[in-house]
This record gives structure tokens, sequence and C-alpha cells, in this order.
């Protein structure tokens, strides 16, 4: 039995209906056509499928599109301005080099912001332990670290 | 990975929600962190599921006369961060911290966490050490029992069919105590292959209070009153933690023998004991 | 027309940030899952539970009766098309017939046996739920030393000894070297099953069009251009109705430089439905169904004087190919071969590589392929030989380099070495770590009962694939550069990049090459219907050899440009520079584009010259280069529970020119961190019945962020003298460089307790176990 339900994901009020076992990743991918948020793994390990719900990030493989119903979200694609100006959290991992493939990096994005939004000036310990619940394969997370630092610093902008 | 087709209810009161799952026959959600995957995976294939996100009323943590009450569906990340739960159970916030991750703190809830009852969770072991109890609700019952009487076995608990896990309610820890969970994660899932918690007290240079709560190492968390009792009397640590875990079935997996899970909970309950004992006063 | 130019800073060299970056950060990237047709079905695919069994029967039926189910295939529909393709050739080499999904048998766990394809992924995944599969499980052969051993389950029944291969090499004399010997240290030392987890798994979109009978493919590969050609071949469709587009790749590591299965089954299912299909993989599948890497079991034999001086290597190597062949399975452990002799002056050598059927999915290149293999044992060799005499691991090393003046150095494997400083690495490594300080430090932390460790591994890595003569579709890398009338320049490199940076790296070396702004080049990739045929990225080619086809295509468009601005200006020496032809004697110059559109216009051309401004160039490498380094590494062991703490780790790496300092920073810290995966935490483990039990990431553990030790890098520079940027590759070396440093510092760290060697992965409780045994575990 299908259901109705109508969220808010970057600004924009989506209503659709959806059968209850649709995976909220594959609601903002399939239905939403917000394809920045990526599938990993299907355990809840990786954290590509990292989105902002109620400010908070969550793993949107291991809920339910139906859980999601009244509330905010903001993927990827809703991070950096509406006139396309860079968060300061995407700047800094351009300049520091913090993605390699890329697959990863819109929930590591969302990781770090939620991270920074917490603790606004990290040690690399807490930076490190933030991060464990988003995998990246590629960059060995130093450049990464260095990413975070620099945000966190205020060097994110050019 | 995709789950089966289920019904899915999201009642909006605790009493909608007891009359639901009165038959027995429904899965309940709570912050889904376990229920999802398994579902996913297709190793659970519930028909019907409760949804017990949309109830206010399970989600609150406050402190009255001397005793912290938790509701169910408060995440991890809640109690990490909770000015209460940090205030007056210092060590459960501890616990909630080394969860996971940080998605699955936020999403996680206390209820669902002990309610399925995995064997390398965090939250038993402090539940354990501070001697909570957890008050259990049906559409016709409510009763409230010891977090020791509370976990069975592996993914079993005391609940019966058609009733949740309400509240938990911890006795507020003494000012001056000190407490400490000592973690050894899985390198892969995150999970506790072994978790420590412990709470002292001290009264003229020795321990005049000890309890231990251990996660992980066995098919379900224990109190080691032995090694309680060895503290008490005034056994010097390292000597008390020897015998953890004697008795106890230990789990083996391809990570940790049960003889290596038994030997880390002992040096971890002694190292955990030491770091509480600078933190007590 | 301006008369002054100043000349701008040359890009090469400068840590730019990167250009592909902007669409990655902001989700608006496609990669494979991303891609949505009008019509599009889905695959989800039926695979074995066992790892070996008969299949009784199949029935389709129920599957086909569930809603939105298009199709299902089976083993019968798939008979007559052609197998899954090993490239790799060698003498007297069995290869079973790879058929795209099982016929009677599977063989091992996660064998496709049945396709099912449906208007949406989750009535797919119900439908492939619903097809019964009645398999009678037969004994299976998990690991490579049992199953050479008598009696063991033939993994395929032709072939009862379950051997695939037997490979010889030898160079030298090493009986005599081993008659001359006052030491020979002996070890069986083992490289066990990674799992390479590319965060993004496979997947292919097949898009049929009947009006022209032709066929889209899209795929996440590393080699475009190579899965046309045998994709054509397996469908038997011509290859030039065959596009394959490569969208954005979410890492490769070597598990995408393959012809899987899937692509061809894809073609074949789209082409029967009329539908374009997709198929992704899951995690799940990615661990069961994609190539491992590793799984060697090598027993080394080192033959030294007493005075250090090493005699001769001898190696026999059981190589886990797993199930069957894939693209480069049975080439693989003979790279560790090519490599065992290290950076060491030695002659001898000789080694026997037996190849082993098992029920487990088939090995191939992963991060290093190899050489990581060949460097753990060399490296552990060198270590124990250095306890044995009680000599420093430094001073035996450098005993042994070869020395800097004999290069190019034949080595007792019949290669080259190119160009090397082998002391180098090491000797900045040293001072970096404070060396004599480390030693001092862990004597005083031994009278205190700590096990401290200080490990130091040299390498050398063979990189640049490579001439064509050691690769079996050719080692060559092609570029097009084109001049558009514009001005605007866009460069179509053949070696597809997955993340690797090309987009930027390539656009330095064109801005510099031809004096414009990084801006005004694009970097195009990926797609066979545009850019010329290429072989692809994998083994450290994408800049030394896919860049130094750029380098003479660059050359060759340049030479054309300065033709037309010396009509254009009427004077006989031009140069490129600051977006401009100028003239050296007067400094007068003509804008980029104002050339270009000269070219394209042709109302004038220079004398014997066409119009138009493209160039392409084809580039065969006449040998490969050999990067090296120096890792030192510096632990603690826990006493009481066996963890290893990473106290230091410093990597001086020498992988000659460095095009953009960033990137390579980049590609050091993700291969240290590949590296340090396989040396503490990562192994694939089959049971024997082949039940893959590290079969999610919950089990297998990669890498996380707080696990990561602060890896101090630099570097030193040898130019090679195989390309003309002088650049050796660098993707693989933090791989091939980590994973014996750090044995080497656990070791170092339990020594005092008489252990001379550990096994990967360095678990917690392996560690704990010898030193509650006294090192005898």
């Amino acid at each position: 039995m299908k259901r109705t339900i109508s969220l808010t994901i970057n600004g924009k009020t989506y209503t659709d209906e959806v059968e209850p076992r649709l995976l909220l990743i594959h609601y903002l991918r399939e239905v939403a056509g917000l394809t920045g948020p990526h599938i990993g793994c299907e355990t809840s390990i990786c954290g590509a499928c990292t989105v902002l719900v109620g400010g908070k990030t969550v793993k949107s493989c291991t809920m339910f599109a139906v859980q999601a119903d009244g509330r905010e979200l903001t993927t990827i694609e809703g991070v950096a301005a509406a006139d396309g100006k860079l968060d300061p959290v995407q700047e800094a991992f351009w300049n520091e080099h913090g993605l390699q493939c890329g697959f990863c990096t819109p929930g590591m994005v969302l990781s770090v912001k939620h991270l920074l939004a917490a603790n606004p000036n990290p040690t690399d310990q807490e930076i490190r332990h933030g991060l464990d619940g988003n995998l990246c394969r590629c960059t060995g997370y130093q450049h990464i670290v260095n990413a975070v630092k620099a945000a966190a610093a205020g060097k994110g902008g050019v | 990975m995709i789950p089966q087709p289920f019904d899915y209810y999201a009642p909006a009161t605790l009493r909608e929600a007891l009359a639901m799952i009165a038959s027995g026959e429904h899965k309940i959600l709570a912050g889904g962190m376990s229920l999802v995957p398994l579902m996913k995976l297709r190793l659970a294939l519930p028909e019907h599921v409760v949804d017990l996100g949309r109830i206010p009323e399970l989600n609150y943590i406050a402190e009255s006369g001397g005793v912290l009450r938790i509701g169910a569906m408060s995440t991890h990340h809640d109690i990490e961060s909770s000015a209460a739960v940090r205030a007056h159970c210092p060590l459960l916030a501890e616990a909630a911290g080394h969860i996971g991750d940080a998605q699955v703190r936020n999403m996680g809830t206390i209820g669902g966490s002990i309610a399925h009852a995995d064997p390398s969770a965090d939250y038993p072991a402090a539940l354990l050490a501070l001697e909570t109890k957890i008050r259990i609700v049906s559409a016709n019952s409510d009763r409230t029992i010891d977090a020791a009487e509370f976990f069975v076995d592996a993914f079993t608990t005391a609940l019966e069919p058609g009733e949740i896990v309400l509240e938990l309610q911890a006795p507020v820890e003494d000012q001056g105590e000190g407490y400490c969970y000592e973690k050894v994660p899985h390198p892969a899932s995150g999970f506790a292959v072994v978790g420590v918690a412990v709470r002292v007290k001290k009264a003229g240079g020795k321990i005049a209070m000890a309890r231990i709560g251990i996660t992980g190492m066995g098919p379900r968390p224990f109190r080691d009153s032995m090694a309680e009792k060895m503290l008490e009397s005034g056994t010097e640590i390292g000597q008390a933690t020897q015998s953890i875990g004697q008795g106890e079935e230990a789990n083996s997996d391809l990570y940790a023998s049960g003889d290596y899970r038994r030997h880390l909970a002992r040096v971890h309950a002694a190292r955990a004991l030491r770091t509480a004992l600078t933190r007590a006063s | 027309m301006a008369t002054t130019v100043s000349k701008p800073d040359l890009l090469v060299g400068k840590s730019i940030r990167r250009r592909e970056d902007p669409r990655l950060l902001t989700g608006t990237a496609i990669y494979l899952d991303d891609i949505k047709m009008p019509g599009m079905h889905h695959a989800c695919i039926v695979r074995s539970p066992h790892g070996a069994a008969r299949i009784k029967s199949i029935n389709t039926k129920p599957a086909l009766d569930r809603p939105g189910v298009a199709a299902v295939f089976t083993g019968a529909d798939i008979a007559s098309l052609g197998a899954v393709p090993c490239a790799a050739s060698l003498p007297g080499l069995r290869v079973p017939h790879h058929h795209l999904l099982a016929q009677d048998r599977v063989y091992y766990q996660g064998h496709p046996v049945a396709v099912v394809v449906a208007t949406d992924r989750y009535l797919a995944a119900d439908a492939a739920d619903a097809v019964e599969v009645e398999y009678e499980p037969l004994p299976a052969v998990t690991d490579p030393e049992k199953a050479i051993a008598a009696g063991a389950p033939a993994v395929h029944p032709e072939w009862a000894d379950n051997i695939a291969f037997t490979f010889h090499q030898e160079g030298g004399d090493t009986a005599q070297a081993f008659r001359d010997a006052e030491v020979i240290v002996k070890q069986r030392i083992t490289s066990q099953r990674l799992i390479p987890v590319a965060l993004e798994t496979r997947g292919v979109v097949a898009d049929w069009r009947p009006g022209e009978k032709s066929l889209t493919l899209f795929s996440s590969t590393q080699i475009p251009h190579l899965m046309r050609s045998l994709v054509a071949g397996i469908l038997g469709m011509p290859e030039n109705l065959l596009r394959v587009i490569t969208p954005e790749v979410g890492g490769g590591f070597g598990s995408k430089l393959n012809v899987y299965a899937e692509e061809a089954l894809m073609a074949f299912i789209a082409k029967r439905i009329n539908k374009p299909v997709k198929w992704v993989e899951s995690r799940r599948e990615n661990f069961q169904a994609t190539i491992h890497g590793r799984g060697h079991v090598d027993y080394f034999e080192l033959a030294a004087k007493r005075d250090g001086t090493m005699l001769g290597l001898k190696l026999k190597l059981i190589a886990d190919l797993g199930a069957y062949h894939q693209l480069l399975t049975p080439a693989i452990p003979t790279l560790s071969v090519l490599m065992m002799p290290g950076l060491y002056r030695f002659k001898n050598v000789t080694a026997d590589i037996v190849g082993v059927f098992t029920n487990c999915v088939p090995t191939d290149a992963y991060r290093g392929a190899g050489r990581p293999e060949a460097t753990h044992g060399i490296e552990r060799m060198v270590d124990m030989l250095a306890r044995e005499l009680n000599m420093d691991p430094v001073e035996l090393r450098l005993k042994n380099f070869v020395g800097n003046d004999e290069f190019p150095f034949p080595t007792a494997t019949g290669l080259s070495y190119d160009s090397g400083n082998y002391a180098a690495p090491l000797k900045q490594a040293l001072a970096q770590a404070g060396y004599p300080e480390l030693r001092t430090e862990q004597a005083q932390a031994r009278k205190e009962g700590r096990l401290m460790g200080i490990g130091i591994a040299t390498y050398g890595e063979i990189c640049a694939l490579g001439p064509s003569a050691a690769l079996p579709a050719g080692g060559w890398e092609s570029a097009t550069v084109k001049i558009e009338p514009s001005g605007k320049v866009t460069v179509m490199t053949g070696a597809s990049p997955h993340g690797q940076g090309e987009e930027t790296t390539f656009a330095q070396m064109a801005a510099d090459a031809l004096g414009v702004g990084i801006d005004d080049v694009l970097v195009v990739h990926g797609d066979t219907a545009v850019v010329q045929y290429g072989i692809g990225t994998f083994g450290s080619r994408g800049t030394a050899v896919g860049g130094a086809a750029l380098f003479y295509a660059l050359e060759e468009l340049k030479a054309k440009v300065r033709k037309f601005g010396a009509m254009m200006l009427d004077t006989d020496s031009v140069t490129l520079s600051g977006g401009a032809c100028v003239d050296e004697k007067t400094g007068k110059s003509i804008s980029f584009a104002e050339v270009a559109a000269a070219a394209y216009h042709a109302k004038k051309l220079p004398p014997n010259t066409e119009p138009g401004l493209v160039s392409t160039h084809f580039w065969e490498p006449p040998n490969f280069t050999f990067p090296f380094g120096a890792h030192l590494v510096v632990t603690e062991v826990d006493r009481e529970t066996g963890n290893i703490e990473i106290k230091r780790y410093i990597a001086v790496d020498d992988c000659g020119k460095i095009i953009n300092p960033l990137l390579v920073a980049g590609q050091v810290h993700g291969g240290v961190a590949q590296g340090l995966g396989q040396a503490l935490w990562e192994q694939a483990v089959y049971d024997d019945t082949g039940q893959l039990l590290t079969g999610e990431l919950t089990d297998y553990a990669i890498p996380k962020a707080h696990f990561m030790p602060w890896i101090e890098s630099s570097h030193t520079c040898t130019p090679s003298p195989v390309n003309p940027m002088g650049v050796k590759g660098v993707g693989e070396a933090g791989t091939i460089g980590c994973s014996p440093a750090v044995v080497n510092s656990v070791v170092d760290a339990l020594a005092p307790l008489g252990v001379r060697h550990i096994d990967m992965p360095l678990t917690p409780e392996k560690i704990w176990k010898m030193i509650a045994q006294g090192g005898q575990a």
C-alpha cells in the first residue's frame, strides 16, 4: 500500500506516493532526481549516502522514505549557494585535494559540515573519529583532515 | 539490496502504537539502525512495520527524585550530548559516544538498541554497571525490571510479544564517583569486540564501591559481581580483574576468539578501573 | 597586435587544484548509476550461494510470473556466446571456458546463474528471489596449498591437479650462488587475498539501437577501448557499432581493469528485450564476484655471504587464481617474479610459479598487482638476513643496492632498471626520522619492557606499463590535441582516468606547451566514439605513458602552430607564450586565437601545410619506468593486547619528475592506506566449503579515518630517461612500500621475544598470542 509523503529537500517541497519499503536514498536518487548522494554498501558502513535530515547527518540507505515524511533534508546539491558559489567546506576540499574519485565526497562534505557545526575547532583526532561513518578508499584521509582544518580556520574561501 | 514489501504504520501516540502491536505480529521500527540493514539483506522479512518515530511522548530525558529517566526513542546522540545525562549518568553518555559513527548515533535509539540485544552493542555494559531499570509496557501491562533480567541471550530479551521498552531508569551517580567505558571496536563494523563499563567510589584511599558491566565478550552482557566484591574488599585491580568472565560463555568469530575476548575483558576492565579511579574524588 | 608578452609561470611542477572537482563536490558528476534512459529496465543477477555445486534444475517461471518482469535468462540462453576473456597467455596455460552464466556447474560463491530483468530495480530484486535453482553441493577447495595436495577436490573436473600453469624463470647461476653462500635464510611468506573495494561498485548500462544495429555500453571501467574490442568479440558484433562510454568512475584500483560477464550480459539483454538495461552491483556482489587481489604463498630462500653480500634468491610462488582467469589473472604472479630482486645488485635468481585453481572468485590486478607481493617478500627476507648476520638492516641494504653508476641496470629477471639513486630516499628517510636517536630510544624502551619497533622497507616497482611486448593488448598510449578555431584547446587521452586527476595534469602540460591558460584547455576521455583508441589507466601508466603520448602530440601541434605564426608574423622564429605566438626577434606577437582562426579559415596556408590544428600521437614506450623509495615506520606494540600503534610513518618516494605535487601526495597517502590495510586489517576469508566469510563491509575492514597515521611524505627526484618528461609513476608506490615497512617494524618490536616473521594481517590477537607464547606462535 503506497503512502503519500511530503518533505522539503534543499528548500523545495516534494510530494510523492511511495511504497513503504522505498529507501530514502532511492527516493532521493530516483524519485526526486538528486543523484549526488551515492550508494556504496548495504550495511550502513560506508556513508556515501549521507544527507542531513533535520540538520543531522543520517545514512539515507538506512532509512525509509516514509520516515522522512514532513522533515527537512539537505543533500549535497543544496550545499553550495544558489548562485553556484561553493560552501567553505567544498572550497576547502577543493583547495586541499580532499577527494580523488569523488564517490564518497558528497557524503563526506555533509559529515564535515555537521562535524564543524557541533565542534568548530576540532583536533585531528576529533576530525578523524567524527568521520568514522564515511569511508574513502582513495585519499588515505590525510587531505580530508587538512580540508576540515582549513575550513575550520576559515580558509575555505579563495 | 532491497527490502521485501511491508505494510507501514506510524502511530502518533503510545496508546495507538500499543493497540497496533498487541497481536505481536508487528515488527517495531525505532531508529532502524539494525532493522533496516537486516531487511535490506532480506534477513528480516516483516510484513507489518510499526514506526515509533512519530510518538513525541517516547522521546525525553529528565531527572527527578534521584532517577534519570530516558525515553526509549532518545537517540544515542541525544544521550551523548544531553546535559542531564552528562551530569547525572556520565558513564551512559560516554558509552553512547562510542556507538557506531555520527550518523548511526543521530538515528539510532536506546530503546531500539537494547530491544535488538546485539551481543556486541555498547549500552548493555553501562546499563548493567549503572544498575538501570527498564520499564516495559504493552496495551494491558506495565512492568519495570532490572537490566540484568532484560538481557536474556544474544538477540533475546525479556520483552514479550506486544511489549515495547518505554523508558530506562538509571539511578543518578553520586558526586565524586569515577566512571569509564573502555571499548575494543571491531575494525570493520565498529561494534564492541569487548566493551567494559565501570563505576567506582573511593573512601579513605580504597575502593568503596565497584560496578563492572561487560559487553561483547559473550552472547549476553553481564555484571561481574565477583570482581566487584574483590575490589570492594581491597584486592588490587590487577588481581581482581584476573577472574573476569570466568564461567561466562565467550563468543568466537573471525576477528577474535573467545579466549582473546575474555583476555581483553580483563585487560580493559583493569584499564577502565584505573581511569575511573583517576576521575573519582 | 600586441608587442610585448611577459612569459607566464609554467604550470607543470605546481600544486594546481583539480579541474574535475567542482562537479564532484556539488554532486553533479554523473556516475554509472546516475544514468537514466526512457524505458530503461533493471537487471538483477541470481548467484550461486555455493562454492562448488552441480546445477540440477532452474525454474524461472515463478520469476517470470511476477509483476514488471520482462525476461529471465539462464546459462542455456548464452551458451553460444563467447567467453569472458583472458588476455594473458603463458605456455601450457589451462583456460577453462568462462561462460557469461553458469552452465551445469558453479565454481565459486557468487557465480552468476541467471539474470532477471524487470521494469524497476525493486521488482527485479523480488523476482530474482523467486528464481528456483536446485543445487547439488560438491566438495570445494579454497586454499591454494590444499588445492594442489593429493586428494583435493578438482575445481574443474577436467584438471584433477588444480594446476592452471607452472612457470619457471631463472637468471644467472642460482645453484652456484647457493653453493657459495655462507648464510641461507628461508621463509614462507604469504600475501593474503584482498578485496579492492572501490567505493563505487561496478555497473553497466546497455542501450541497443535497432535501427542502427548499434549498441552503447556505459561501464564503470578503467579500459573503455579494450572493453569495446573484447565485448564486441564476445557478442560477435562489429566493433565499430559498439560504443563504450565511461561515466565518472568511483575508483578502480585494478578491479575495473577487466571485462566481466556483466558487460557482455547487459549488451546481450538490451538487444534481446530491445530496451536499455541497467545493472549495478551490490556491495555483497562486489565482494563475491569482482576480482580479488594478492593470494600468494611464497617460499623464499636468500643466499648471502657473512659480510652481507647477497648472492642469490629462490622463490616458489603458489598463486591462488580462483576458479577462472579474468583478464590478466595468470599474468599477475609473473610480475612478482620480475620484481623479486628488488633494488639489489645480485644476479642469480630462480622462480617457480604454480598457478592454482580454487573455488574462489578470480584474483587479478589490485593496486600494485604482483609487485607488493614481491617487495614484501624481498624486504622481509633482507630484514631476516640482517638479523641473522646481526647487521643493521640499513647497512645491509646500502651494501647491496644497485649503484648509481650501474644504470641502466640489467636485472637477473631480464629487466633494465632505467635510473636510480636508491640510497637517496633511504638516507632522507633516516635523516627525517633521526634514525640513530630512534635506535637509542628503542634500546631505552626495551629496558622498560616496551615493545617499540623501527621498520624500513626500500622498494622498487615496475611502472608505466609498458612496452607493448610486455602487455597482451599493447602497452602504448594515445593522445589527440585539437586547437579549436577559437583557440580553445581540447586534449583527448586514451588513458581513461578514474580519480587520478589527468583532467588537471594533462591540462597543465598542454597549457605550458601551447602557452595558453589552463582554463582554455579541456581534457576529454572515456568515450570510444570521441576519443582515439587507447589502452587505459592502470599500472601507474597514466602520466608516464599517456602523458608522454600527449607530450609528443603537443610537440607536433606546436610545430604546426609555429608555422602559421611565422607566416602571419612574417618571421622564422616563433615561440608560444602567454596565449600568443611571439616573434623572438622583434617581440611582436599575434594571439593564439587569431592563429587558430587562420588555420581553419585557411585563406592562406604556410608551405606544405594543411588546414586545421589537430595532432594525434600513439606513443610506444621503449621501456618500463622503475620508481623507488624508502618507507620508515615506527610502531609500538601493546604487550597486553597485541594492539599495534603506528607512531610515525615516513615515506620518501622517488617517482622522477612531478607534474602536480598535490596530486602526487594524494596518490602516496591513498597508496599507503591500502598498504596499511593489507598489513593490519584486510583479509578475504573463505571457509572450506567456499563461503566468503568476509562478505560485507561489516566484516572486511578497510581503513577508516582514525586508523590512519599522519604520513610524512617527501620525495627525491631521479628523472626517468624513458619518457621526455622524466616522470616514473606514483599510483602504486605507497601500497608497495607500506606493507613490508610495517611488518618489519612490528617484527623489530617483537624481536626481543625471538619473533622472526609474522604473516599479514597483523591482527591484535595474532600478535597477542605471539607475545603470550614468547614469540613461538
